[in-house]
């Protein structure tokens, strides 16, 4: 399984588009933001959290299609599914390589991105945690939707359609940490709600995306 | 007999066909008399004024709305578990059925929150949660048709009808955390001593029986249709390999 | 006609658009039903005409 993560991450950072695409569309869409709602700093820093937030949950669904149609293509798939590693633990895999490779760098530069929407400074902790403690459960549910909708030809719309839906409650808990973070209200209740979703979709998320797995590759 | 031997295509349709005129001609029934009882024979709330009359449509379709998407899941977990072809048609069947009856709750919801709160729309809790479930019926019907092979799709759609549910249940208290409401609490149970007055009660039970038929009977149509176009399909496979 | 007040409009809305959806949906089962119906029929005869 190790094996499998680390050739996920080589492929990311090889092919040069996977790896940096997610960060790059991040920061494009935090840029826009003050185009389309204004510059006042104050009107900014309101939704700061709620935009980051859902940059994050754009960028997380942008690479989703890729997550295991180039192995259907090639057949790598149909190699995985003989293995002796079980189906689950290769969907925990692939899971595990998507957040590395988008999860974690758009929790790390969130805070960063964060100066540019005017996030008061006791907001970048609470985005920080809330990522990274939120961003596991958006990889998970969208392997869950990749593997829905690998054997589709134009699966990209649909899967969009599919997965968004089944990321509400990760945003509500999660844009909820952050914005009672920057406002400086106590966020426990919310990140523990996170933390559970995470945890929930971490056990039955891999169940689900393996089940889809197999029923797409009879 | 047991009620498996309802699995079987053709004796389904055996034993569904004298049903659909029956439960459609006793849910036009029932539709008519509660909503002229209710449009004709009720007086005005004192605080709603005559916007208390909308409720004979809202309240039936908005718990259709739910039960649907629970025939939904039923369908699915006995195509998963028992493989009996007719339970996954019922579950793709319902789909559309509950789609409809989702947008008549919110249409009439807002129709009425217009005069009542002053807004068309307001992020309620219970509205909210209508909308997500709007959302989900959009993406399984959409499975559904995104898929060619019929077996496939059925699979793939009962399980993410059943992962949907965890969902859609987890954003209902997910929702109720994020905003609390304008909504009313509920109107209609058996355990709470407030409900609403018997004059307005009575005449939403006929309705509401009215639309548990009226979607029997569109389930039982559409599934029927469903079995027909199957066996159509395999009877013009047969055509084109002689 | 009852008297419906003020709300007489917003309460035929909402009457006339749920009629509408109600309508919608029931019209569209029955004709794909009808269409099913007949097109199965029609292939049936094919088979046992040869």
């Amino acid at each position: 399984m190790s094996a499998l993560v680390l050739r996920d991450l080589a492929l990311a950072f090889r092919s040069g588009g996977g790896f940096g695409l997610a960060l790059a569309f991040f920061l494009i869409v935090t840029v826009l933001v003050p185009f389309g709602i204004g510059p006042e700093s104050g009107r900014l820093a309101l939704v700061a959290p709620g935009i980051l937030w859902m940059g994050a949950l754009l960028s997380c669904l942008l690479s989703l299609d890729r997550l295991f149609a180039l192995d259907r293509e090639d057949g790598t798939l149909e190699l995985l599914a003989t293995a002796p590693v079980p189906l689950e633990g290769v969907a925990a895999a692939k899971a595990l390589a998507h957040w590395l490779t988008t999860g974690l760098p758009l929790t790390l530069a969130a805070p960063a991105l964060g100066i540019l929407l005017n996030l008061p400074a006791a907001g970048y902790w609470p985005i920080f945690v809330s990522l990274l403690i939120g961003t596991p459960a958006l990889s998970l549910i969208g392997t869950f939707g990749a593997a829905l909708t690998v054997g589709l030809k134009r699966g990209g719309l649909l899967l969009s359609l599919l997965v968004l839906p089944l990321y509400i409650p990760t945003l509500i808990f999660g844009a909820e940490v952050a914005r009672r973070g920057a406002e400086g209200l106590a966020a426990g209740a919310a990140l523990l709600l996170l933390g559970a979703i995470t945890a929930g979709c971490l056990a039955l998320a891999p169940l689900a995306a393996a089940a889809a797995l197999r029923i797409n590759m009879r | 007999m047991s009620l498996w031997s309802f699995a079987n295509p053709a004796k389904f349709m055996k034993v569904t066909a004298p049903l659909v005129p029956a439960l459609s001609g006793l849910s036009l029934l029932l539709l008519v008399i509660g909503l002229v009882w209710g449009f004709f024979f009720t007086p005005d709330d004192y605080r709603q004024g005559s916007t208390v009359k909308i409720f004979y449509l809202h309240v039936p379709a908005a718990m259709m709305a739910i039960n649907a998407w629970g025939a939904m899941l039923l369908g699915s977990l006995i195509w998963l578990i028992r493989r009996h072809h007719v339970s996954a048609l019922v579950a793709k069947a319902a789909a559309p059925v509950g789609v409809t009856m989702t947008l008549i709750a919110l249409l009439t919801g807002a129709i009425w929150g217009q005069p009542m709160w002053g807004t068309w729309w307001a992020w309620d809790p219970r509205l909210t949660s209508f909308l997500i479930l709007f959302l989900f019926y959009l993406g399984y019907m959409a499975l559904w048709t995104a898929i060619d092979d019929p077996d496939t799709a059925a699979d793939l759609t009962s399980i993410l009808c059943l992962v949907g549910s965890v969902f859609a249940v987890l954003s209902r208290y997910a929702v109720n955390f994020w905003n609390q409401g304008l909504h009313q609490g509920a109107s209609l149970s058996l355990d709470k001593e407030k409900n609403v007055a018997d004059i307005f009660f009575y005449p939403v039970l006929v309705t509401m029986a009215g639309f548990v038929l009226l979607f029997l009977a569109l389930v039982l149509v559409r599934t029927r249709t469903e079995i027909r176009l199957r066996r159509l399909h395999a009877l013009q496979l047969r055509e084109r390999m002689a | 006609m009852p008297d419906l007040g003020k709300y007489a409009f917003e309460v035929t809305a909402a009457y006339a658009g749920s009629f509408a959806l109600l309508g919608a949906i029931v019209f569209a089962s029955w004709s794909r039903s009808r269409k099913a119906r007949r097109d199965l029929a029609a292939a049936e005869g094919r088979r046992r005409n040869g």
